[in-house]
């Protein structure tokens, strides 16, 4: 197998060079953020032990002090986002470069042998095709404002060289992740940004419970990287390689369709899928990372590691293609986590838990539509999520930010992320405002805001895909369930955070402050996109009958023609075997009917859902009542963490315990006990060596010697 | 050059590293003598004493590529298998003398005595993985093993060096008394002790068959219990836990790769025949070894003797690569010898520093603060814990995968599945001591200055966690010369399919 896959990768290269794309310098993108954390690694390292020894003798904290900064916080500031700038223009020109021509084939740059073993030969690869493309430029690009919204988020911070540092690193393993053109190079970036995430989880580790977040985040993903593990097992098995072009160009012919192979494969990466994109029942992490710094939620936890999953399924579109149940179990999985995620969402008060939750829904929206086939919508979600998600967290991180001032101003231990002691900071932060507006508008899918396009592609897929089935009605109707209950939570959160009274108290609202132009330029740039992002893909039926032709816009179902050449394959299998998509919803109407009934609740829900929390009287968090009642139990979050308590994580304690105290007391303490007073007894083997234990010891490996005598004689 | 071992001079050459080693530790036994009133010698010049009579064996290992050896039946091979695997005990020993120095000097121990036992010990390693004979395997098994007795209880003011001592001779002589009747019963079954001609009787289906099981199996118990396999493995916390650190890094690493050699050797060379019997007890050691160390490796809070469990666990997954017995399965056990040996003398590197060379700051609360006090060695010591670990871009992860290569041609899924899962359950107890270096504050009065690393030390662990590093990226050099080394010694594919019990 592997002697037929090498000639492929070398013909592709020469094909990609033919084909007049001929990408520039892609490695260098890779390296570009790897340096970038080398330097700032190194000076982490030199502040990191210079502020130890400061602590020790007594001195304020390095990158404290009042002075002129450190060397060490000065050069991170140009080198951390400077990395990603060049990254992102690297990567634009690569874009461009691609736009210009028809690629059929992706293109590969293998730079070694990495892994050679019998049948197994695994390169030391990389990949440009549209898809990973696009996932680039949401990576650097997003990633680029991220950095740059960090410098002032994190300016105070004495981690802050090292918060650069694990930032970078983080952006070269997703970038390793969507570049990788095989499996295991996507596997060392799967597992390089989990390493990561957990870092920047837990980055301030002095606090105990931000340490354990980070412990919940790594455990959770071990579940999900076995069911990677092991799919890329039964890969190999079957096709004696593991790169995508090798694997993907023989599936159709060499699996069977619906056959259990295909269908334990596409279970398996949907069990890794679910665990990196936080799906029911491994989403239990994703809330809980909201401890780490709030660009970080921005970055890893919403626009780009969370993602991956939805990434691995468009990858592998047509292994499920191939496999209806596992791309049904997908789209199941991805519509309940949606539901339920945007039901907990309706009663938090901690500002990030809202996001935290909302994003998890979204990413439920991000399976459905992959789990439908509709990849390209899938992918056209993730990036319009990543827009506006990463606008949300960047500017409830000011918010946060802004709170924490004026608290720690007049020492006031209120809690600087419950939105109930918050209340009418539009007057403190317009501009704040007004971008946390767009992106409020772009997620509850309002017309012409980004994420109207890209919710409503998937939830049209999702109500199309199978109309005469009953669980593809009953996911469409959650889907929309979904959608209304996201305006609503998001107007919640705006309403309480900016509107009616401030409720933080009076010497504090002095201390409230708009964010400085190094925060709030990002966030401008993301309004931007979260606006006019949708628009790159417009559907065709859409735009001609509804706005007479949107004719400044020329570019309808762009991405869904520019991912063709990877999705084409996909597509055809599932008209073959389960017919084209209805051209109506499953209770009637075309596509344009039905966007604009969705828009118009979903504006409705935004006005009356907005009317109804501002005449609620609020009171700050120390004086509200506990929930009651259903409320409760949302607000509790349908207590999964504790039944996770009860049934997972108390057993295994227990059982660890328990084999420790059953073979170190039971076993050896016990025979000790007993061969001990035996030996007693006959008195010369007891006082031969005083512990008894080596009676034991010896005792056993009698036993075993026996054991294995018997089975090899008798 | 070619030996024919007509003369006995051939055997010179055959065994020159050897005696090389050997003669190098008598100079190095001398040049430590001094008398009472004496200051005693300094480890540290006695350490570089002993690594040029290393580097000098090393050397001579590497002149023996060209020599060929045309008599099957000598005492002693040459073939690539022994070379190779003289690499691993020279480099377990390279680092161990390096990282010994701060704690012979601290703990005031004999350092001339220390460094030859390491040396003599070492001779014995190659002699193990050279010889074909039984007999001498034997002596050479014995003449490590002694050497091991003796480092653990070297520390003589410390009661559980001495205890240790006491339990690993005692249950060594009684695991050596198995091996030897093992030998004496193969000798009676077949007429022979030389590995390919017992090989020779076996397949032809000559001697006696339920003489030859009885001793074919008291050599497997012999053997599990030098690899430490569950439930053999009683003795290994205890004694890892009381031997002097440096005496448990190389106990742990160059000891426990010999016996796996020899182990090796001679089951594939003498028993191949008798793969169908011998294959499911090397499954279910493996899979035993695995679970059961992992497991309880979990629960442990002192740091040495949670390396000791981590230590059988890493013979769990060795022995998958025997119950798999093909030639990718020996050459991957050959790269994962030689990676284990550094990430784990790596590991116990910073453990003595951490320790201040003592056997007391040993738990895992010590290493609260550590990343940011010294980040350089605790950059280091994640680098060997995410390669112990098996994470990608390590050494270790390469090793495994290699092991799971060779476990799956030979279609051992269910073992290929547990050495994953194990693999997973391990991150949690490597990595929680990472967690505490990085992620937990120091201590109150912690400084830079409490951690003392001289330079020997030092270079040893970032040469280890280079190397570690290199074969995570590119591994393919080191396992074509694993590849080499275990030419002829895997079974046939053919023969081992539809096998599982």
């Amino acid at each position: 197998m592997s002697a037929s896959t090498l000639p492929t990768v070398v013909a592709s290269v020469a094909q990609g060079t033919g084909s007049g794309f001929d990408p520039v310098l892609p490695g260098l993108i890779l390296l570009l953020p790897l340096l970038g954390f080398a330097l700032n690694g190194a000076l982490a390292l030199v502040s990191g032990s210079r502020s130890a020894t400061a602590l020790r003798e007594g001195r304020e904290e390095a990158g404290h002090d009042s002075g002129g900064r450190p060397l060490t916080h000065t050069l991170p500031t140009w080198i951390g986002p400077g990395v990603m700038l060049a990254a992102f223009l690297l990567t634009l020109v690569n874009f461009v470069g691609m736009l210009g021509v028809e690629l059929v084939e992706p293109v590969i740059r293998s730079y070694w042998t990495w892994m050679a073993t019998g049948a197994l030969s695994i390169e030391a690869a990389i990949q440009l095709d549209q898809l990973s493309l696009i996932m680039m430029m949401v990576i650097t690009g997003v990633g680029f404002l991220i950095h740059v919204f960090s410098v002032g988020y994190m300016k105070e911070d004495p981690g802050y060289p090292r918060y650069f540092a694990y930032l970078n690193l983080f952006v070269f393993f997703m970038l390793i992740l969507v570049m990788g053109a095989n499996f295991p190079m996507m596997f060392v970036g799967w597992e390089g940004v989990g390493l990561c995430s957990y870092l920047l989880i837990g980055f301030w580790f002095r606090d105990r419970e931000k340490a354990d977040a980070g412990k919940k985040a790594f455990i959770v993903n071990r579940v999900g990287d076995f069911g990677l593990l092991v799919a890329m097992f039964i890969l190999f098995a079957v096709f004696g390689t593991l790169d995508y072009q090798g694997i993907f160009e023989a599936a159709p012919d060499t699996l069977v369709y619906g056959g259990a192979t295909v269908t334990a494969v596409t279970l398996f990466l949907l069990l890794g899928a679910a665990g990196k994109s936080a799906q029911v029942p491994l989403y239990v992490w994703l809330p809980d990372a909201m401890a780490g710094p709030t660009p970080v939620s921005a970055l890893i936890h919403a626009a780009t590691m969370v993602t991956a999953g939805v990434y691995l399924v468009a990858r592998s579109s047509v292994l499920f293609a191939m496999a209806p149940v596992g791309a049904a179990a997908v789209a199941t999985v991805g519509a309940v986590t949606a539901l339920f995620a945007a039901t907990i969402a309706l009663k938090q008060y901690d500002i990030k838990k809202v996001l935290a939750y909302s994003t998890v829904s979204q990413l439920g929206f991000m399976f459905m539509g992959v789990g439908v086939g509709a990849y390209a919508a899938g992918v056209f979600h993730l990036m319009t999520h990543a827009f506006f998600k990463a606008l949300l967290f960047l500017g409830a991180g000011a918010v946060i930010h802004s709170m924490h001032h004026a608290l720690h101003a007049t020492h006031k231990d209120w809690d600087a992320q419950d939105m109930r002691n918050m209340g009418g900071l539009r007057r403190f932060m317009p501009a704040t405002w007004i971008t946390m507006w767009v992106a409020t508008l772009a997620i509850a899918g309002i017309w012409p805001f980004a994420g109207f396009f890209s919710k409503d592609e998937i939830i049209w897929y999702v109500g199309t895909s199978a109309p005469a089935s009953v669980l593809y009605t009953v996911l469409w109707g959650m889907a929309i369930a979904t959608a209304l209950l996201t305006a609503f939570y998001m107007t919640r959160m705006m309403v309480m955070t900016f509107h009616g009274p401030n409720r933080t108290g009076a010497d504090e609202a002095k201390h409230l402050h708009e964010a400085p132009p190094n925060m709030t330029i990002p966030l401008g740039i993301l309004a931007v996109l979260s606006v006019f992002g949708g628009w790159i893909n417009v559907p065709g039926s859409v735009r001609e009958s509804f706005f007479g032709g949107f004719g400044f816009l020329p570019m309808s179902d762009w991405l869904d023609r520019w991912l063709e050449p990877l999705t084409a394959t996909a597509y055809q299998i599932r008209v073959d075997q389960l017919g084209a998509y209805a051209s109506t919803s499953p209770v009637g109407g075309g596509h344009v009917l039905w966007g604009a009934i969705a828009t118009g609740l979903a504006l409705a829900v935004v006005i009356i859902g907005a009317r109804a929390v501002a005449s609620r009287e609020i009171r700050p968090a120390v004086e509200s009542p506990e929930p009651t009642g259903f409320g409760k139990v949302l607000h509790d979050k349908w207590y999964v963490d504790e039944l996770y308590d009860r049934i997972i994580v108390r057993p295994i304690q227990a059982l660890s315990r328990a084999c420790w105290r059953w073979i170190d007391q039971v076993i050896i303490d016990g025979t000790v006990n007993a061969v001990g007073s035996v030996a007693r007894g006959f008195g010369w083997f007891g006082s031969l060596v005083q512990t008894g234990q080596m009676n034991t010891y010896a005792f056993i490996l009698t036993l075993g010697a026996l054991v294995i005598l018997g089975v090899l004689i008798l | 050059m070619t030996l024919d071992f007509a003369s006995n001079a051939d055997y010179l050459w055959a065994l020159l590293p050897e005696i090389v080693l050997s003669a190098w530790a008598m100079v190095v036994l001398l040049a430590g003598v001094r008398r009472p009133h004496e200051t005693p010698a300094s480890p540290e010049v006695m350490a570089w004493l002993s690594l040029a009579g290393i580097a000098i064996a090393a050397g001579v290992n590497g002149w023996l590529y060209g020599v060929t050896s045309t008599d099957p039946t000598a005492m002693i091979t040459v073939d690539g298998f022994r070379l190779f695997a003289n690499w691993i005990f020279l480099l377990g020993a390279a680092l161990t003398i390096l990282i010994a120095p701060p704690y012979v000097a601290r703990q005031r121990l004999q350092a001339g005595e220390f460094y030859t036992l390491i040396l003599l010990g070492t001779v014995g390693m190659m002699f193990m993985g050279g010889t074909q004979n039984l007999i001498l395997l034997f002596l050479a098994l014995e003449t490590m093993s002694v050497a091991a007795y003796v480092l653990t209880a070297y520390n003589r003011r410390d009661r559980r060096s001495a205890e240790g001592g006491l339990k690993y001779f005692l249950l060594g002589s009684f695991s050596s008394g198995f091996l030897l009747y093992g030998i004496a019963l193969v000798w009676g079954a077949t007429g022979s002790v030389h590995l390919p001609e017992i090989g020779a009787t076996v397949e032809a289906g000559a001697g006696f068959t339920g003489l030859l099981l009885a001793g074919m199996a008291l050599l497997l118990i012999g053997f599990a219990f030098k690899v430490a396999a569950v439930p053999f493995h009683m003795w290994t916390p205890d004694v890892y836990e009381g031997a002097p650190s440096p005496s448990t890094a190389f106990m742990a690493a160059a000891v426990k790769a010999a016996s796996f050699i020899a182990f090796v050797r001679v089951f594939m060379e003498a028993f191949p025949a008798l793969y169908e019997s011998w294959y499911p007890i090397m499954w279910w050691l493996a899979a035993l070894t695995m679970v059961v160390a992992n497991v309880v490796a979990l629960s442990q809070t002192n740091v040495k003797r949670m390396l000791a469990y981590s230590s059988v666990a890493h013979g769990g997954y060795l022995l998958v690569a025997l119950a798999a017995a093909n030639q990718m399965a020996m050459a991957g056990l050959l790269f994962y010898l030689l990676v284990y040996t550094i990430m784990n003398v790596g590991a116990f590197g910073v453990l003595m520093v951490v320790s201040n060379y003592g056997e007391d700051r040993l738990q895992v609360e010590d290493y609260a603060g550590f990343g940011w006090t010294r980040p350089l060695l605790a950059v280091l010591f994640t680098i060997f814990l995410l390669s112990l670990a098996g994470f990608p871009g390590t050494g270790g992860f390469m090793a495994k995968i290699y092991l799971l290569q060779g476990a799956v041609d030979s279609h051992l899924w269910t073992l290929a599945v547990l050495l994953v899962l194990t693999t997973v359950v391990s991150y949690y107890y490597y990595l929680r001591v990472a967690w505490f270096m990085w992620m937990r504050p120091a201590p109150e009065g912690q400084t830079p200055g409490s951690y003392w690393a001289p330079l020997p030390l030092s270079l040893a662990l970032i040469a280890g966690a280079g190397i570690i590093l290199y074969l995570g990226i590119f591994p393919s050099g080191l396992l074509d010369g694993a590849m080499a080394g275990a030419e002829g010694l895997g079974l046939v594919r053919d023969t081992l399919l539809g096998l599982n019990p």
